[in-house]
């Protein structure tokens, strides 16, 4: 079984709200809801980079382990999906989350939010892959049709990497190796553990 | 042999050991700190120091290393829950704080609380009046203050099982009702949580301003704490209206415990004012630490004004307590009352006035 990694690969993105627009095109994301977000450091400044930032699937996932309901679980692809059927909207998850990526639909007095939404890795949810609820609920289930996230897909630049971990390890160490310079996984050890 | 015994020469071999020895611990601090000073007046190497301070810094591994620690940057996404924080490093810290030290010693706390309780009791017993009920009674608690403790009471009890819920639950619930069950009832449980808290805020508040007057410590308290409040045993420390340990309850409970709660509670229960999530994480931990303490502190509380003592939840449900009661218990406040005017009543003239108003508007026409 593969394990699931994103990649951002700085060097590489320029920044053009692809992978942003093809999230919420693919799995028609309400306004304000935003599985995926591009962030620019040192806007307008020389030395300017931009990373995708994403749900990263982490490996011990914080989200899952605060939540009170225990809405969340891994896959055997290793990618963090949660059941918003038993989500209450508490914003625990939000709180513990490193990469800011739970959503919710509202945000008004008396706490009340709304179910979480969060980037799936384009894997759905826990209804039956292709059905009516999963699409409504979770958006469109591309893994299950052996196709990788739409936003890595999308990438001009191949910048973002969506794979199994080693492949997409690989890659970006090839690169790294032809370009020169020093690798920056970002986020892969606060996401996948301090030897990622 | 007869130098070496000389004592003018052993004298001087003494001294000469002496100062040897100071001279090599003061020498052997000294010298090597005379590095610093070199390094410091050494004009060659002051503005080498500057050269490589200026170099040290690479633009790009500040970047990172910003990002790393929490910086922000800039995203043109708009939600309300879109951040621009590249890592943010609260969450983890509160996870552990919360799935670890705050559930576990948390738990432990009000269990222990519940233990201790019942060994007093067992131990203990009830605290009965001292020669029994006079059958006279007294004001002790008007109406619209029974109405706002029982109001403040009922939804604390209320706000300590949905919040313990959502804390407790996955450990505890979950095995008992599955994850669709108490999933349901935490969707309730949570609600509840976040719409009843600001109207018991509204309660404490009243209570902290109404009461406050009779809970200001004064010398009778020092001496009431002396004797331990008489909880144990068959002395009687004099205590007001209020006794040291119930102004204990007031200021630490309601006060301070009340304070912290309401505030961080209103962080938590109203994110529309924009608050970041470390802000919230941080208010999670600090209200329900102060809410499990208040918890425990709370059966206490519940314990001595039932079960503990004859005779004194009556003060909070009818509003009326025996005097030997309050003799017993509130013995300044009981002499305060009669030097007042205050006419202690029988039970029978009570049960009368009742029948009396009963029959009353019985009696009455309707109009």
């Amino acid at each position: 079984m593969a394990r699931m990694k994103f990649l951002c690969d700085a060097e590489r993105c320029i920044e053009c709200q692809a992978c942003v627009t093809a999230c919420k095109n693919e799995h028609e994301v309400p306004w304000g809801v935003n599985r995926r977000r591009v962030i620019v450091m040192n806007d307008g400044r020389p030395g300017e980079k931009s990373v995708s930032v994403a749900c990263m699937h982490c490996t011990d996932a914080p989200c899952a382990a605060v939540c009170p309901v225990d809405c969340f679980y891994t896959t055997a692809d290793g990618i963090v999906l949660h059941d918003k059927d038993l989500c209450i909207g508490c914003g625990y998850c939000f709180y513990a989350c490193p990469f800011g990526a739970p959503q919710y639909p509202q945000q008004t007095a008396f706490g009340v939010r709304g179910k979480m939404d969060k980037c799936t890795f384009c894997a759905g949810g826990p209804e039956t892959a292709h059905s009516q609820a999963e699409l409504t609920k979770y958006g469109t289930n591309r893994v299950a049709e052996g196709k990788l996230p739409l936003c890595a897909e999308m990438c001009a630049t191949k910048a973002l990497l969506a794979g199994d971990g080693d492949i997409v390890a690989d890659i970006f160490r090839k690169r790294v190796m032809r370009r020169g310079g020093r690798p920056q996984t970002w986020g892969w050890q606060a996401a996948y553990g301090q030897d990622a | 042999m007869s130098s070496s015994n000389d004592p003018i020469r052993r004298q001087r071999r003494w001294r000469a050991t002496f100062w040897s020895v100071i001279a090599i611990i003061v020498l052997s601090m000294a010298l090597p700190s005379l590095g610093y000073v070199l390094a410091q007046t050494s004009g060659a190497y002051g503005e080498q120091r500057a050269f490589t301070e200026d170099r040290a810094t690479n633009p790009r591994s500040d970047m990172w290393r910003d990002a790393r620690e929490g910086g922000g940057g800039f995203t043109t996404q708009t939600g309300p829950y879109v951040t621009n924080t590249m890592i943010s490093n609260v969450g983890e810290n509160w996870r552990q704080i919360r799935m670890g030290p705050l559930i576990t010693y948390g738990g432990w706390l009000l269990i222990g609380c519940v233990i201790a309780i019942a060994l007093f009791f067992a131990l203990t017993g009830r605290k009965r009046i001292e020669g029994g009920r006079s059958g006279m009674t007294v004001v002790r608690w008007r109406g619209y203050e029974r109405f706002l403790h029982w109001f403040t009471a009922i939804s604390f009890i209320i706000l300590a099982i949905t919040g313990l819920s959502l804390l407790f639950g996955r450990h505890v619930l979950i095995p008992i009702f599955g994850h669709q069950g108490f999933a349901a009832y935490a969707q309730v449980a949570m609600n509840v949580h976040n719409f009843l808290g600001p109207a018991f805020s509204v309660g404490v508040l009243a209570m902290i301003v109404l009461w406050m007057k009779h809970n200001i410590p004064n010398r009778t308290d020092v001496e009431w704490f002396k004797q331990g409040g008489g909880i144990v045993g068959k002395k009687h420390p004099s205590a007001g209206k209020m006794n040291g340990g119930e102004k204990v309850w007031f200021w630490l409970g309601v006060f301070a415990l009340g304070l912290i709660t309401i505030v961080t509670g209103f962080v938590l229960d109203f994110p529309n004012f924009g608050q970041t999530r470390e802000t919230m994480a941080i208010a999670q931990t600090v209200h329900a630490i102060a809410a499990l303490l208040w918890i425990g502190f709370f059966f206490g509380h519940a314990y001595i004004g039932t079960l503990g003592t004859q005779g004194a939840l009556e003060g909070m449900t009818r509003g009326r307590v025996d005097t030997n009661w309050a003799k017993q218990h509130h013995d300044l406040w009981y002499e305060e009352l009669i030097a007042n005017g205050e006419q202690p009543v029988s039970e029978e003239e009570l049960k009368r006035r009742k029948e009396g108003q009963g029959a009353g508007t019985a009696g009455q026409p309707s109009h």
